[in-house]
Order: C-alpha cells, then sequence, then structure tokens
C-alpha cells in the first residue's frame, strides 16, 4: 500500500464528527499540523483537468463554428443548385470531420474526468452540476452524433433537402452542447439556484431556472461560441487565401472565402462587443478574476483607468509601469461613471471577514452533524451558511477549522486571490489577438467587396500565417477563465483542494503521462491528415474538376471519406 | 413535481437501466462489430463493409453510454463519484480503448496504405473489445462488492494501491462476468453483419452467431450457478425511514450467502429477466441457423436486456456493494441526488427520450439495406 492510502486509511477510533471533512492525506488529526493537505497530488490532479480540458478545445472551436459555415454553403447549394457549391461543402466538410473525430475522442475523457479525478466534487455538487451534462447528452450531444453520420455518409441515400435538415441539426447540436457544458461552467464561476444541505453534505438545486438562467453562463456563452465562430472564419480564410496565392481553385476559393469573411466579420464583432465583462459584477471570485485581469490591486476613484501594459508585483501587491487609459475600464465593466471596481486589496479584507464567519457556519455544521440541532445552532448554520466555503479554505492549514489561528486566516485570505501576473498578461494577450483578427477581417471583407482580394498577397500571406492565432486565443482566454476562478472549484462553495478523489501519486503520474502521450500521437495524426487533405484541396473529392486532377472522375482512388 | 420522492427513486433506478441496455442494444452492436472486423474481413474491401454498416451511426450509439454516464452523475452524484474514482485503472482503460474509435472510424480509409487501415483494424477491434471486457468484469465485482467505505462527510476511501487495484478486479468471478459482456455484444455484432452484408461476409458473421451464441449460455449459466452457491450477496438490515433525506450511512448491510436471490422469492416474476436472457440468445442462434437475420438481431437485443436486468433485478436495492465496509453500500434508495433534481431530470427525459428515439429510428431507416463491395468500391471515397 502507498502511504496516501494507507496512511490515515482506518481511522475508525477517535472522535468521528471532528475534522472529518479532510482532503486526502490529512485523515489523521494533528499528525501533520503544518502541511495538511498532499500538494503534489492536488497540483497533478488540476494538471491533469487543465491538459485534457485544453486538448479538448483545440477541437471544439473549430465544430462549432464550421458546422454553421457547411450549412451556410450547403443552403446556397440547395437555393442555387450549383454544384461548387456543393463540393465546398463536401470539402470543409471533410476537414471538419477529422477535426471532428478528436473532437470527440478528447470530450469523452471530460465525461468521465468529474468522477475519476474529482470525486469529490462530484458527490459535493453533482445534484446541481450534473442535471446540465445529463441535459446535453440528452438534449445536443444525441441530436449532433446521430445527424453526423449521415452528414458524412448520406449524400447518395438523401434528398438535397434531407441532407441540408442533416447539415442544419448537426450544427444546431454542437452549439446546444456548448449551451449546456457553459451553463455547467458558468454555475462553478457564480453557483445561483442552489444551497448547501448540511443533512446530506452536498450541495443542492433549489432552482433550475435560476442555474439555466445564470447570467454568468449566458454571457460565457456567447462570448464562447462567437469565438468558435471566429476560428472556423481564421481557418477557411487561411486555407482558402493558401490557395489564392498559388493561383490555384480559385473560383473554389475566392467564394470558400467569401462565406468566412462574412460570417467572421459578423462574429469577431460579437466577440469583441459582447465580450463576458458584464458577467464580471456577480460575485466575489468575478470581481477578483475582473481585478487580477487588471492588476488593480487598490480599488481606484470610479471611473477606473484602464491599463494597456504594466508591472503586476504580487508580493508588494503594486503594479509598475502602467500606461493606462483613463475611464476606460470602469466604463466597460462597470457600465457607469460612478461605481467601483473593487481592488485585491479590499477583497481580501473583505474575505477574510467572509472566512470568520464561515468558521462559524463550520463550527454549527460540525454541531449539526454531531446531533446537536438546538435552534440556536440552526441559527448560527443558516445565517452564515453561505460563508461556509471560505471557512473551508482554511483546510489547507489546519483540520480544526473552527479554531484556526490569525495567520492561517491570514494565509488563506491570501489564497483568495490568484497570482496577477498571468491572468494579467494572458488577458492582453487574448484581446490583442482579438484586435488583429478584427483588422484582418475587416480588411479581408473590404477587399472581398471590391472583387480585388486575391490580387493582395500581402493580406493572403498575413492570413495564411495568422491560422493558429484564434487557437492561441482561445486557450488563453479558457485559462483567464479557469485559473482566475482559483483557489476554487465552485466559486466561494468548494475550494479546489478539496474536490478530489482518493487516489495515489502513482496514479494520477501514470494517467497524465498516459493522456499526454495518447493525445499528442493523436494530435499529430490528425495535424497530418489535416495539413494532407488542406495540401490536396478540393481535388480531394476526386470529380474531376479541380486542381491536380485528370479530366473526369477517378473513382478508383483510395483514399476516401 | 407530480411523483412523490420514494417513487422517482425507483423510476430512476429503471431509466439508468434503460439507457444502459439502450446503450448495450445500440453500442454494443458497433462494438461487436468492431470485435469481429479483423477476423470477419477478410480483405480490405470487405473489412470497409463491416465497417459502413455501422459507418453512419456507431457516433450516436456511443452516446447512450454518455448519457448513462450523465445520467448517473447527475441521479446518482455519489455512485458516479465512488464507482469512477473507485475503478479508476479500469475507467483509464476503457476511455483508451474507446479513444481509437472515433479515429478508427473516420481516419481508416482516408489513406491507402495497408499498415495504415490494419493498424486502425485492431485498433476498432480493442475498441470494441476492452469495453465490452470491462463492463462485465466491474459488474461482476460490483455484484462481491466492492473494497471502499465513506466518511462521516461522505468521502470515499478505497483500500488497494496503484496496479495492484486491478489485479483483485480480475478475479475468476469477474473475469467469467467479462466473458459473458464480450461474448453477448460479440454476438450482437454478429446478427446485426447477418442483416446488413450479403454472403459469403453474412455466412461467415452466422457461423460466430452460433459459437458466441453458445458462449453466452454457458456462461451466463455458469454465472448464475456462481452467484447462488458461489459468492456472498448482500442484505440490509435495517434502513432509515422511506421519505427521509438520502444518507448512506444510515442503514445496517449484512453479507449472506445466497442473498443476491432474495428477489426472486420476493418477486417471482423477476424470473423473467434471466428466461428472457437465455432464450434471446438461443432463439439468436436458431434464427441465425433458419437465416432469418432480423429476428435474430431483435432476439440478442432481447437476450442483452434480460441479462442486464439479471444484474440489475438480483442486486436491488444496492448499486454498489461495499465489501470491506458493507454499511457503506450504495442503494438506490440513499444514494439518489435530491428530488427538485430527480424532477427535473425525469421531465428531461420524458421530453427527449423520444424525440431521440424517433430520429434515431429515421436515420437507421435512411441509410437501411445491405452494403456490399460492389457498393463500395462505387464509392470508394466517400465512403468510410
Amino acid at each position: 500500500m502507498t502511504p496516501e492510502r494507507s496512511g490515515c486509511a482506518d481511522r475508525t477510533g477517535g472522535d468521528p464528527r471532528r475534522g472529518a471533512w479532510v482532503a486526502r492525506g490529512m485523515s489523521c488529526e494533528g499528525s501533520k499540523e503544518s502541511s495538511m493537505i498532499d500538494e503534489t497530488f492536488i497540483a497533478l490532479s488540476r494538471w491533469q483537468f487543465a491538459a485534457t480540458a485544453m486538448y479538448h478545445f483545440l477541437f471544439v472551436p473549430l465544430t462549432l463554428g464550421l458546422s454553421w459555415m457547411v450549412f451556410m454553403m450547403e443552403s446556397v447549394y440547395v437555393m442555387t443548385g450549383k454544384v461548387i457549391y456543393k463540393d465546398m461543402t463536401r470539402f470543409w466538410g471533410k476537414l471538419f470531420g477529422i477535426n471532428f473525430a478528436l473532437g470527440v475522442t478528447t470530450g469523452l475523457t471530460m465525461e468521465f474526468q468529474f468522477g475519476t479525478n474529482w470525486a469529490y466534487y462530484s458527490h459535493y455538487v453533482g445534484d446541481v452540476f450534473g442535471a446540465p451534462l445529463a441535459i446535453e447528452g440528452l438534449m445536443a450531444f444525441f441530436l449532433e452524433s446521430t445527424f453526423i453520420g449521415l452528414f458524412f455518409l448520406g449524400w447518395d441515400k438523401l434528398s438535397k433537402r434531407q441532407h441540408l435538415a442533416v447539415t442544419f441539426l448537426t450544427a444546431l447540436g454542437s452549439n446546444f452542447s456548448a449551451l449546456w457544458i457553459l451553463v455547467a461552467n458558468g454555475w462553478m464561476q457564480n453557483p445561483v439556484g442552489s444551497s448547501f444541505s448540511p443533512e446530506t453534505m452536498r450541495m443542492e438545486m433549489t432552482s433550475f431556472f435560476e442555474v439555466v438562467l445564470n447570467p454568468v453562463a449566458q454571457v460565457k456563452f456567447v462570448h464562447t461560441v462567437a469565438a468558435g465562430y471566429v476560428t472556423a472564419a481564421m481557418f477557411v480564410m487561411g486555407i482558402s487565401a493558401w490557395y489564392m496565392l498559388k493561383r490555384r481553385d480559385l473560383g473554389f476559393a475566392k467564394r470558400s472565402f467569401a462565406v468566412a469573411t462574412g460570417f467572421g466579420l459578423a462574429s469577431v464583432l460579437s466577440v469583441i462587443v459582447l465580450g463576458d465583462e458584464s458577467g464580471y459584477e456577480l460575485g466575489d471570485v468575478q470581481r477578483v478574476k475582473l481585478a487580477a485581469i487588471e492588476a488593480e490591486y487598490t480599488t481606484e476613484k470610479p471611473p477606473a483607468p484602464f491599463t494597456i501594459f504594466g508591472l503586476p508585483d504580487d508580493k508588494a501587491m503594486e503594479k509598475d509601469a502602467e500606461i493606462q487609459i483613463p475611464w476606460l475600464l470602469g466604463l466597460i465593466a462597470t457600465r457607469s461613471l460612478d461605481t467601483e471596481v473593487t481592488g485585491l486589496r479590499d477583497l481580501m479584507a473583505r474575505h477574510e471577514e467572509r472566512i470568520r464567519n464561515g468558521m462559524v457556519a463550520y463550527d454549527a455544521l460540525e454541531k449539526i452533524r454531531a446531533g446537536d440541532d438546538s435552534p440556536a445552532v440552526r441559527h448560527d448554520f443558516e445565517f452564515h451558511k453561505k460563508d461556509l466555503g471560505y471557512g473551508l479554505l482554511l483546510k489547507r492549514y489546519t483540520t480544526q477549522v473552527s479554531d484556526a489561528t490569525e495567520a492561517q486566516i491570514a494565509q488563506a485570505a491570501r489564497d483568495t486571490i490568484p497570482p496577477v501576473t498571468p491572468l494579467f498578461f494572458s488577458f492582453r494577450v487574448m484581446v490583442g489577438l482579438g484586435f488583429v483578427m478584427l483588422g484582418l477581417i475587416v480588411l479581408s471583407f473590404w477587399y472581398t467587396i471590391r472583387r480585388t482580394i486575391q490580387d493582395k498577397p500581402w493580406l493572403l500571406k498575413a492570413l495564411v500565417w495568422s491560422i493558429p492565432l484564434p487557437w492561441i486565443a482561445c486557450e488563453v482566454g479558457w485559462f483567464v477563465a479557469e485559473f482566475g476562478r482559483q483557489p476554487w472549484a465552485i466559486g466561494e462553495v468548494l475550494p479546489t483542494f478539496l474536490a478530489t478523489s482518493s487516489l495515489t501519486t502513482g496514479e494520477l503520474v501514470f494517467s497524465l503521462a498516459g493522456f499526454l502521450i495518447f493525445y499528442t500521437f493523436l494530435l499529430v495524426i490528425e495535424m497530418y491528415l489535416m495539413v494532407h487533405f488542406a495540401r490536396k484541396g478540393p481535388a480531394t473529392l476526386a470529380t474531376g474538376r479541380y486542381h491536380g486532377e485528370a479530366a473526369g472522375p477517378r473513382p478508383g482512388y483510395a483514399p476516401a471519406e | 413535481m407530480i411523483l412523490d420522492y420514494e417513487t422517482l427513486k425507483l423510476v430512476w433506478w429503471l431509466l439508468v437501466g434503460v439507457l444502459l441496455i439502450g446503450f448495450a442494444i445500440t453500442d454494443g452492436m458497433d462494438m461487436g462489430v468492431g470485435m469481429l472486423l479483423p477476423f470477419l474481413g477478410k480483405e480490405d474491401t470487405e473489412r470497409r463493409v463491416i465497417i459502413n454498416t455501422v459507418g453512419p451511426h456507431w457516433d450516436g450509439n456511443q452516446v447512450w453510454l454518455i448519457t448513462a454516464g450523465g445520467a448517473i452523475f447527475a441521479a446518482w452524484p455519489i455512485v458516479y463519484a465512488t464507482a469512477f474514482s473507485g475503478f479508476y485503472m479500469a475507467m483509464l482503460l476503457v476511455l483508451f480503448a474507446l479513444f481509437f474509435r472515433p479515429v478508427g472510424f473516420d481516419y481508416r480509409s482516408k489513406l491507402p496504405d495497408p499498415r495504415w487501415r490494419t493498424a486502425w483494424d485492431w485498433g476498432l477491434f480493442a475498441g470494441g473489445f476492452v469495453p465490452a471486457l470491462i463492463f462485465g468484469v466491474a459488474f461482476g465485482n460490483l455484484l462481491q462488492g466492492v473494497p471502499f467505505r465513506l466518511d462521516d462527510m461522505l468521502r470515499s476511501h478505497y483500500e488497494g494501491s496503484l496496479f495492484l487495484a486491478l489485479l483483485p478486479l480480475l478475479n475468476p468471478f469477474a473475469l467469467l462476468c467479462g466473458v459473458v459482456s464480450v461474448a453477448m455484444l460479440a454476438l450482437h455484432g454478429a446478427t446485426w453483419l447477418q442483416l446488413r452484408t450479403v454472403d459469403p461476409l453474412a455466412g461467415r458473421a452466422r457461423q460466430a452467431a452460433l459459437i458466441l451464441g453458445a458462449v453466452v449460455v454457458v456462461t451466463f449459466a455458469l454465472a448464475g450457478v456462481w452467484v447462488a452457491f458461489g459468492i456472498d450477496g448482500y442484505r440490509v438490515v435495517s434502513q432509515a425511514a422511506p421519505g427521509s433525506l438520502p444518507d448512506p450511512l444510515a442503514k445496517e448491510v449484512v453479507r449472506a450467502p445466497g442473498a443476491w436471490l432474495d428477489v426472486y422469492g420476493r418477486m417471482p416474476l423477476a424470473v423473467l429477466a434471466p428466461a428472457v436472457g437465455f432464450l434471446g440468445a438461443a432463439l439468436a442462434v436458431l434464427f441465425s441457423v433458419a437465416a432469418r437475420p432480423g429476428l435474430a438481431f431483435l432476439s440478442s437485443a432481447l437476450a442483452q436486456a434480460g441479462i442486464i436486468l439479471t444484474a440489475g433485478f438480483s442486486m436491488f436495492p444496492f448499486i454498489m456493494p461495499s465489501s470491506t465496509h458493507p454499511g457503506s453500500s450504495l442503494t438506490v434508495w440513499d444514494s439518489t441526488s435530491s428530488h427538485l433534481t430527480l424532477s427535473v431530470m425525469f421531465w428531461a427525459v420524458v421530453i427527449f427520450l423520444p424525440l431521440v428515439l424517433t430520429y434515431t429510428v429515421w436515420c437507421y431507416s435512411r441509410m437501411w439495406g445491405k452494403v456490399t463491395v460492389e457498393e463500395i468500391k462505387a464509392r470508394s471515397v466517400s465512403a468510410y
């Protein structure tokens, strides 16, 4: 047996009600006062989730956007009967399929991982968090996955309109799936419509509609799918630009480019105008994230300035070498001239109070669990319940939450602020890339309507080289959203370090290495196929109409759908 | 909220059963096809025929598994937490094997290299065989009880350690259950291939069905005898009053030989489940011999349902008994979500499941017909 499992496993003796609510590795009360939790284990669990989620999100944005774009191309085909639009649908659909296969593969992990690696999380919030995931399966996955096979293989078996309907339902399913995932994720950021039950020791749903209509979830959904649409637009524009630079398949490339540019323009404007700032006023976790993104250590007089560049210093809690635009942050974040954007120092002070309240709630909870359900205890608990999660932050430093020392309280309060520097810079990378893409798409749109795009090699080259940009922006965006939520798994409710499973470090090393090796292997194959088919272009359809093909169809050509 | 809490708990036990049976009948079919692929397909085009009988459907089928997982998360959060983390290494193996399927189906025929194609064929085999085996082994372990305990704050802990945790899972009884599972899914795949291909492939599938059907009947019977005389079952001695909030620690449980047969004494009709399991497998063989592939497929679907229900009925009300701390066992009554969540989810199922079934049937009917070598050659570029 490994120490993690055996060390304190059999604590049948002693007082079972005291300090039992513990993370792994800390189940012997008082045995390891200084380091209460296994930081390596927690870090590995987080790395595994981050790695598998980031890999998964390499494939999601393209699926979200490209599904709509092939639907548009096919709509034009059905309306006009022009075969080139059918070829466009099938060619971009082929690239869509190569990407989609890995989206499904890496998505499976996400479904299982809450149970395998975040077991206490699953128990603690499954009552609320499980529902959107299950509904995602019923409403979105079934739709998307049942029809996608017919999208690829049903061309000969379906009428034109039936096939168009299949394409539409596939796209709809993908986008519904994003909706329910972001309802679940939005709840992690801003856990509305639920309350803690001392009897069942978990969060329970109080209003399904509040969970679904969570404003944080809504803004995140719009922002995330629009980012996916931009990704797909940049992808199609970049590859089409390459064909134009090579002066091949011009009609095909220009038409694809035009569809992508129009779609991309609408989408990139949505991403920027409907960013998710409006969700940042809701709850302390979101406020912390906003202040961290802006490295606003000290509350500024409203309206707060926006910092374009600066050097955050977490130790001193100050920011140097700033370049600021007055008023802008206040306007973006609060949509007003006289509302403050609370700074991190003030938030920390507030959290210290909430930790003290959380200690009272925790003490009352222990009494209730031990059988003392007097009205006074119940009142104490109900009155401070919303700060119970803050009390749990002390679990990192002591099992005796209700008797925590001043030093431990100060440490826990410090923990409520995530590291500012990575958030500050990654947010600026995301926004910067957003504006670069806006510029590229606006220029492309302009030259497309003037019909001179094929004569602008500088722009076409820039577009080819810009294909990775939306992926970087998406990944960095998720980093801001999730790293900025730390130290919480569920904002203000459940600290990340308490949410793990009871596994061994060895098992995690094995699984993390397994995922990284397997995923990288699959990613290499995927990239190879993607480049292979993109280079060959529409000739891969073997219609005999495109660059590099001998005239006439070549039915014996082996590479197939 | 029309249904009361206790009724909903029972309904959710049934619904999880429905989702698992739906998984076995749909996705089990294409996993079975994957298992048979390297053996029944003698050359590349034949293998493409086999793959294309399930090509348009495997992804939709797999959602039964995903939705069953989501439903267990939402309806039985503590089961989801305890089972998925407890069977950690086994779950990883299932996942890694499943990874081969989306890429196997979609990428295999995209490049002409024979080594590339053969490699993905074995990937598709693994994607069917490994999950089928491990799901069976998992049920075998559930029937024997799993070594876990819940602490007072309902965090689950396991006895056992890295790698070694896998070995006790692979005990003889569990492996027998694994064989039942592999054989029944492969049988299902074999009846499907009879339905959707022509000779000589269909003939090979028929022969496979004869052997696999016999294996199902024999191993299922052996497992039944073993459950009756070889392993201990579990019995709830006392539990909290109906209607109290779910608390898995508020009951007393004992291990007892033959306890898994209690249900058949209380509810003799439950015997129908194993009966349908045997009959379905036997009829699948007979209809295969009689060259009635449609009826053979339906019979094997019945066999799946019967065998899964047998496991569910025998363990009722247990979902996950604990071998080391029986008092920590998880049951239908004390492992569920709140009343509100069960209601919301119930209505979600009532609305969406009929819709799902309707469009699934539409998709199958649109793609119906025998897949032939000639057709694959003609559609070489667009087929999988």
